[in-house]
């Protein structure tokens, strides 16, 4: 089977001259997690911007079987769904069922629609209690669950995950743990925290420079790296 | 944290905020038509605009003493017009001048405390406003959420270490203006990539539109009316006149 994501010698450099990606191949397959290690600025961001077509550099992309291109933008959104390190700056309409049913109704559908697949959505995080409620008086862990479910109900077949433990306390990010464990979608998760990738990546690699300098499994990334 | 909220009264239920987003804008032009087409607007007429608001806002259960204070933002520039007016040697057209921009926005935080900025855009964009327009006004006001966070962050970063007092404020606000748009930009850039992810397209979606009723109809009706019918009554100002007497 072809796998979902498949990357090869993808480089980017940004306006200022700064090298990002530095020729990076990366594979992901159905139902595999796969953690991205790396220290800060070694292309982990970079490189999960160019799976949603955020950014686009040099080398090849393929969603899906398809390669990401300027005319297909919509259709490789709806399928790489990205919960951005920074959940503040995903959530940004007046309540949260309406920033929930911000991705449906861009991609169409009609608003009772939209509507039903954000309230399945919110169920699946379990949010539902607080789907009329302004975002910004939720908690940081009830933020990043919305942020999830905006996501969810778009129903995408990979999930993307940027520093997803960030700001959260421990109860936060079990529950954050569980949820992501009841999710069938196959997962790319940028993480620091090993104890957090322990528990859900099937696989990890390891970022130096724009490129993947290791692949392997988190133990033995972590202690080779001594992350 | 709770930085800025201009969304709280939209939130609120009543007749005027059921109302569809394009009567109530439509009514809007009408009444600053009404208002901005007097030369001089005589007292009553000018009262009996005042009226028509307060009932508006008493309707929309809207709190009337938070409304004209958010409306007293206009206040500055309409004194400085009427300032100038009335040293050209024009009182009564400058008093008018000011009761002008303040009766208009007094109508325009009514529209706004009763209707959400995607029903407001959505409104603009079938009465066929420019697409650039449309996409600056949703932007401008998002960003000003995002400036006014970041504003509040760096405040409360700058007393955490000791930063108080009203000439420190100054100097400090002048001295991090630069800082302040730099963070802001870059979380602007953020969460803008955020809204590509989810398939933004130029369009700020709706989720619920809101259904043309025959209640709508009778809003349009007495709300763009009733300003026109006080504008237009020749009477008004000598019945005015007759009752101050």
């Amino acid at each position: 089977m072809a796998p979902l994501i498949e990357v090869s010698g993808l480089r980017f450099r940004y306006e200022d001259g700064a090298v990002a990606l530095a020729g990076v191949d990366f594979h992901l397959d159905a139902g595999e997690t796969v953690a991205l290690f790396g220290a800060n600025g070694s292309g982990k961001t970079t490189f999960v911007l160019h799976l949603n077509g955020l950014l686009a550099g040099s080398g090849s992309v393929r969603v899906g079987g398809r390669e990401v291109t300027g005319n297909n933008l919509a259709e490789i959104r709806r399928l790489v769904g990205l919960v951005f390190q920074d959940p503040d700056e995903q959530l940004f309409m007046p309540t949260v069922i309406e920033d929930v049913a911000f991705g449906p109704l861009n991609l169409g559908l009609e608003p009772a629609e939209a509507v039903e697949r954000s309230r399945d959505a919110l169920e699946q995080v379990g949010m539902i209690d607080v789907a009329g409620r302004a975002p910004y008086h939720l908690s940081a862990g009830e933020k990043r669950r919305v942020a999830i479910a905006g996501v969810l109900a778009m129903r995408p077949e990979i999930l993307v995950l940027d520093e997803p433990t960030t700001w959260l306390d421990p109860p936060g990010r079990r529950h954050l743990l569980e949820l992501l464990l009841r999710l069938p979608q196959a997962k790319i998760v940028v993480t620091h925290d090993t104890r957090f990738a322990r528990a859900i990546a099937t696989r990890a690699v390891f970022f130096e420079r724009g490129r993947i300098i290791a692949e392997g499994g988190v133990d033995d990334l972590a202690a080779r790296f001594r992350w | 944290m709770h930085y800025l909220n201009l969304e709280d009264w939209t939130r609120r239920s009543s007749p005027v905020h059921a109302r569809e987003a394009r009567v109530k804008l439509a009514a809007l032009m009408v009444f600053l038509i009404a208002v901005g087409s007097a030369g001089r607007l005589p007292w009553p007429v000018a009262i009996a605009l005042a009226l028509l608001l307060l009932a508006g806002l008493v309707a929309a259960r809207l709190p009337v003493a938070g409304v004209l204070l958010r409306a007293g933002a206009v206040l500055p520039f309409g004194l400085t017009l009427a300032v100038v007016t009335a040293l050209a040697g024009d009182l009564g057209r400058g008093a008018s001048l000011l009761t002008k921009s303040y009766l208009s926005a007094v109508a325009v935080v009514l529209l706004t405390a009763t209707t959400t900025l995607p029903e407001i855009l959505r409104a603009l964009e079938s009465f066929r406003a420019p697409r650039l327009l449309l996409l600056v006004v949703q932007f401008l006001y998002r960003y000003l959420l995002v400036l006014a966070g970041q504003a509040t962050r760096m405040r409360m970063a700058a007393e955490c270490r000791g930063g108080r007092g009203r000439r420190w404020r100054f100097q400090a606000a002048a001295g991090s203006l630069a800082v302040l748009f730099g963070s802001s930009r870059r979380r602007a850039d953020g969460i803008y990539r955020a809204m590509l992810a989810r398939g933004f397209d130029g369009r700020w979606p709706a989720l619920a539109p809101k259904p043309f009723r025959a209640a709508d109809a009778w809003f349009l009706l007495i709300a763009a009316g009733a300003p026109l019918a006080i504008r237009l009554s020749p009477d008004l100002p000598h019945l005015g006149a007759a009752w101050l007497r």
